[in-house]
Order: C-alpha cells, then structure tokens, then sequence
C-alpha cells in the first residue's frame, strides 16, 4: 500500500516535490478542461471586449463601434449591412394599441418580427406571442400561445402581447450593469454589447417581452435584413438580452412598425402620443381603452381596446 | 490586513520561527496537504469531479447556454436554485457566532471556526453560481465600480454582488486572525476581531435578506412577491447551518483528534428545533395564503405540489422535501433517539436535502411556471447543468477539506506546544 502512495511517511522534502508535481499535474488538467474557452478570443476581439456602456461612447467611438459590427457582419456572413445609431425624434414619446375585435390571430405580426429583427430562424424567434382567449374570458390562464389551427375561431379572440414599453419599467430596475433603460421617446432598449446576460430582467418582466440568446442566432446570408440600428435589429450576439424596441431603426425615421405594416386586419394603431392629431391618440379619445396588468403599476405605453 | 497583523506580533516569540502572516498561510497551506490515502483519494476525487465542472461549464461558454435546459419561460433553474442553497449555508454558518460571542459561550468558539469556514467556502459556491449562470461571463468586469457601470442601489443585484464579497472578507480575515494568533500562541486582540464577529452576525443577516429581496420584489412573480420570504429563508438558513456544522464536527471527531465538548452541540439542536418550526410554520402560512386566495397567486403552487394542466415535474421534488423535513424535524424533537449519533446524522441530512430542495428547486422553477403569460412550459436540469452544479459542490469540499485540516493542525500543533511547556 506504501509503494502504491509515494507521498506518505517520506522525507519532507521530497514529500514537498511530489506536491508540487501533483499541483503542476492538478493545473495542466484544468487547463485542458477549461480549453474550450479559449475560443472567446477568436469571437470577442479586444475592442469588443473593452468596448465602453454605449451612453459613455463618444460620436467618434460610435462610428467606430459601427463600423466594426458591420466588418463582422461581413465577415461572418458575407453580407453588407448598415448599421446607424438612430437617436429618439425630441418631443415624440410613442404608444401603441391593438384593437382586439379586429385582431384574428393570424400572426403576420410575428412573421413580419422574425424577418425585420433579424431573428434566429432556427426557434422563429419573434418579440411577439399571440394568446388564444376564450370569449367571454380576460383570464390568460385560459389562454393558448400554440394554437395550430384555422383562425379566427367562432368562440375565441386573440391577444398579441409584446414589450409593453413600461414608463416604470422593472427589467430596467433590475438590471445590475444598466446594460438596458428607457429612453426619451419610451423606448426601452438594450444595449447588446454591455449586457452580461444575468436574465434577472428576464424574470422581472411581468409580460414576457424579454428573450435571451441561448446560442449564436442562425440566418441564412440572403435574409439578412442589412438595415439595421445598434440599439434594435443588428444580429444580436450568443448570450445576451434582447427585446421588442418599437423598430426604433423604422420608427425614429418616420416608418411604422414592421409588425403593423404586416398586419392585414388594421388591428396595430402606432403614433406620437404627444403629438394631438396622432392615430393613437384618436383611439385612446375614442375607444376605452385597457393595459394588461394595471394592478402592477408598471403603466404600459401599450393600450388594448375593443370596437364595441 | 496582514501587515496590521504582523505589526501586532510580539517580541516574546522571537524563537517562533514563522513570523509573518503570508509565511503562516504559506506552511498552513504545506500542513494542510498532508493526509493519509483516505485523505489523497478524496481530494483527487473532489478535483476530478471539480474539473468535470470546469470543462463543462466551457463547453457552455463555448456554444451557448442552449445546453442548459433553461428556456425564455424558466430563465433560471438548477444555477440559482443552488445559489440560493449556498447563500443559506453561508449565512447559517455564522449563526453559532451569536451564542459565542453575545452569551459568551467559551466552548463554542471551536465550533465557530469551522461555521466560518462553512461559511467561506459556501460564499465562494455562491459566487461560482452566478458566474456560471452569466450568459456573457467575459464581461464580469461591468460589474465592477468605476470601471464598470454599477446600477447600485436600484439593482437588488448589485447589492447581492456587494454583501456576499464583503461577507467573505471578513470572514477571511477573521478565521484567519483567530489562526494566525493561536498558531503564535498569543491571545487575540479583540479589538482586531470582536467589532468583525458583530459585522459579521449583522452581515450574515443581510446576505440572505438581500437574496430574498432580489426575488421577491418581482411584482411580476407571484409566487415569490411575498413580504414573508425574506424570513423564510432566514428561518431555514438556521436549519441548513447547524445541521451541516453537525456534520462537519462528526466527521471531524471520526477522522481527527478534533473533538468538542457536547455543550455546542446542544445548542445547535436547540437552535435547529426552533427554526425548523418557524420555518414549516411560514411555509403552511404561504401555502394557506395561496390556497385559498387562489387565482394567479395559488397557480405556481398548485404546478409545484399537485401538478397542472397534466404537467407534474416539480411534484416528487416537493414532496420529497416535504418528507425529509417534516421527517427532519420529527428526528430532532425525539431527545432519546438524538442522543444516538447515527440518528443525529440521518436527522442532519434529512434537514439539508429537504432545505436544497425547498430553497432551491421548490422555490425557483415554480416561479417562472406557469409564465408570466400563463404559459406551462416545465423545466428539468441538463446533464451540463448537473455536472458543473456538481463541480461546483466538489469544488466547495476541496475548499472546506484544506480550510478544516488547517484549523485542525494549527489547533493540535497548539495543544503539542501547550504540552511541551507545562
């Protein structure tokens, strides 16, 4: 058995070398374990991985930062995409309603996401869930996000539900690093190269708006959509947050949502709700309007309402 | 730290040959290696199973937390789970510092000891937790304060990353100072420790109560937005604690010459009867809550105890938890059958696997489910989560085995010293 333990009852000396020996031999092995991380350095390059919080980036920085994401896109994928850091229009603040006696759960709006957002193809991936509801029903423990049939159906009605652009957020709360917060249009928006993809704001959101990238998000090369903006649709990185941003890359420019331009009932309503004349302050004129989850007091920028 | 400690040694021990504090850690570290087969077997076994953990958690680094089971529905699972175990662990092995050092129990204070090295060591696992849960561990430093961007004190997060460093600190220093002097035979200064044992007893607190807070503040979360879960986990905290310290001083006794008296152990039991009553208390006062308001608030209940909507995963955990502790709890308040020391241990285990299971699996995943919109997506762990969730563990033993044997060899080096004096 002594032959077998060299180390016991020997001089302390030598007792001391074969310690260290077990200690080199211990270190050599964790490093092989531990060898898969070295292919952090091929996907993170140094500017990457010292990049600053995207409000401490200068105008210079920022115009370095994008041309370096569009270089990669480039690289990786062999497409040429533009990358801008589109900045809230001063004065608008924007608000969004459904109309849900119109909305037939046809779910163009979550196509038209997956498509206009960049979204991993491999899950469809999109920022919005339709829930089936039972009429006669505000329960969405009676509801169903994976119906698979014809719609509408006679008995049912459908409610999308996105990020609810919350003007008290609790995913901004939350986060540790304030990789994500709400900007002065209400926009609430993350940044995909400070975020440590914790997911704590992922369990505070109280509407499910939030998704985490659990691998490396896969389109193919000709449905890349090249227009893109730092703070919503550039292809996000493997292991971060992500969410619904309103299509800030469309909407600070004067475009609509990509998912109300798809949506074929006219149930999507988008505007300024500071500006009087706007569609979405005619509905909340008009029609009586609701948010999901009131009692939370998370006060959406998101309004649901019926025709009748 | 240790050049004040350094500062603090006397002339008198000239003829000691290791003076300065790193030289001490440096033959500690030598002392602590030292081990018959038993003791190299179950290291090698702890840092083969460690370095299991490690190459798995690269491997997840490496191509995404998709190998984990977690999904967008259950964003936190057997990481967390564990997380919120260890931060109970730590916090309750420091818990025996209060009837040390405010009763002035003398006898404890060699069961103190090991409770703080409990404590390291599970706030080194807490730590290893989180990290492995980060989806982006590579930028760990935006964590830091100025170089970083640190959303303290709105982020509940932020004040967990705060609470569990400086929870370590001064239980380093203070295992290590208690050492350092009784290695030097000298009696501690208590202004070096005392004003850190009250920090501590203070500090243990708010681990837990601050891990609570990082849950149940979630208004979206039923299950966990509940004023009583902070207390709750206190209560079990002081459960998981002294039944793990039992343990330790068993296994101790057995393998070394390490013995106390059986006064400490009492009032561990003492403190185990009272807090797993509270705890089983504050858990029927939340179940009854939740039962019978119903809704919203009774649906993750009603998925963790009796299964919903056809879906049962989290129903044998829970029970089982349910067993173990009441099982736990009826052990210790049966004096007779305590005194046996099998049974004593049997009751330990029951009260640690019952807390883990409670604290973590039963608290965590019924929170996400059903989804915040309703949905019933169910969780399980991945074999990557349950390898690095084990490194984890092996990697908390290797720790706790060096910190132990240290403590056990500077205390019978000075009871050898003592004997050659007199």
């Amino acid at each position: 058995m002594e032959s077998l333990l060299p180390i016991l009852n020997q001089p302390s000396t030598r007792r001391t070398a074969l310690k260290a020996a077990g200690a080199a031999l211990g270190l050599a092995a964790f490093g092989r374990a531990v060898s898969p991380l070295w292919s952090i350095p091929e996907n993170v390059s140094q500017e990457e991985f010292l990049q600053q919080h995207y409000k401490e980036l200068t105008e210079e920085d920022k115009r370095k930062v994008l041309a370096r994401l569009e270089a990669e896109t480039k690289e990786e994928l062999g497409v040429d995409v533009t990358i801008s850091d589109q900045r809230p229009i001063p004065g608008v603040r924007f608000g969004y309603a459904i109309n849900l006696s119109k909305c037939n759960g046809n779910g163009a709006c979550m196509k038209a996401c997956n498509e206009e957002n960049n979204h991993d193809r491999g899950v469809d991936q999109s920022y919005i869930r339709v829930l089936e509801m039972p009429m006669g029903s505000m329960d969405m423990e009676e509801g169903n996000t994976t119906y698979d049939h014809t719609v509408p159906q006679d008995d049912k009605f459908y409610m999308p539900v996105q990020c609810q652009q919350c003007d008290n957020p609790p995913c901004v709360t939350v986060c540790p690093v304030e990789a994500t917060w709400k900007e002065d249009d209400g926009i609430v928006v993350v940044d995909y190269n400070w975020c440590i993809g914790c997911r704590y704001c992922e369990a505070a959101c109280p509407y499910h708006a939030r998704r985490f990238n659990w691998e490396e998000p896969e389109i193919p090369a000709d449905e890349v959509n090249p227009d893109q903006g730092y703070l919503s649709n550039r292809i996000r990185p493997q292991g971060v947050m992500e969410k619904c941003h309103f299509c800030l890359h469309r909407t600070r420019e004067g475009r609509l949502p990509a998912c109300l331009e798809a949506c074929p009932t006219g149930a999507r309503v988008f505007g300024d709700l500071n500006d009087p004349e706007s569609d979405i302050n005619w509905v909340l004129k008009n029609k009586r309007v609701f948010v999901l989850k009131e009692d939370l007091g998370t006060q959406p920028s998101f309004f649901y309402f019926f025709d009748s | 730290m240790s050049s004040e400690i350094t500062q603090n040694v006397s002339r008198e021990d000239a003829a000691h040959p290791i003076r300065s504090y790193p030289k001490f850690l440096w033959w500690g570290l030598g002392e602590a290696t030292n081990g018959g087969l038993l003791f190299y077997l179950w290291m090698f076994a702890l840092t083969a199973i460690a370095l299991v953990g490690a190459n798995a958690w690269a491997v997840q680094v490496a191509d995404g937390m998709i190998l984990t089971n977690m999904t967008d529905h259950v964003s936190w699972g057997l990481y967390i789970a564990n997380f919120t175990f260890c931060v109970g662990l730590a916090a309750g092995g420091v818990m025996m510092v209060i009837p040390a050092y405010l009763y002035d129990d003398e006898e404890m204070h060699k069961v103190v000891i090991v409770g703080e090295a409990v404590a390291i060591a599970a706030i080194v696992m807490c730590t290893l937790s989180v990290v492995v849960d980060l989806g982006r561990p590579d930028r760990f430093w935006h964590l830091f304060p100025i170089i970083g961007r640190v959303n303290f004190p709105v982020s509940m997060l932020t004040w967990d990353v705060f609470v569990l460093n400086g929870y370590l600190l001064i239980n380093l220093h203070i295992v290590g100072y208690l050492l350092y002097m009784r290695f030097l035979d000298r009696k501690p200064n208590p202004k070096w420790y005392v004003p850190f044992v009250f920090l501590s007893i203070f500090w243990a607190i708010s681990i837990h109560t601050v891990t609570a807070f990082l849950y149940c503040g979630l208004g979206g979360r039923p299950f966990w937005n509940t004023a009583l879960l902070a207390p709750r986990f206190l209560a079990s905290a002081f459960v998981s604690g002294p039944a793990f310290i039992i343990l330790v001083m068993r296994i101790l006794r057995i393998t070394t010459e390490y013995s106390t008296p059986p006064g400490p152990a009492r009032t561990l039991i003492q403190i185990i009867r009272v807090a797993m009553t509270v705890n089983l208390l504050m858990f029927a006062s939340e179940l009854f809550t939740m039962f019978y308001t119903g809704g919203a608030h009774g649906a993750s209940a009603r998925y963790l105890l009796f299964g919903s909507h056809g879906h049962y995963g989290l129903v044998p955990w829970i029970w089982t938890a349910i067993v173990c502790n009441l099982a736990g709890t009826v052990l210790f308040f049966l004096p007779k059958a305590l005194e046996r020391s099998n049974i004593r241990i049997v009751a330990c285990l029951l009260c640690i696997v019952g807390i883990w299971i409670e604290k973590g699996m039963g608290l965590i995943v019924p929170g996400f489910i059903p989804s915040t919109l309703h949905e019933i997506v169910e969780y399980a762990p991945s074999l990557v989560e349950w390898k690095v969730t084990a490194g984890i563990w092996a990697f908390g033993f290797l720790l706790l085995t060096v910190m132990l044997k240290l403590i056990v060899t500077v205390f019978t080096h000075e009871q050898s010293r003592g004997g050659q004096k007199s």
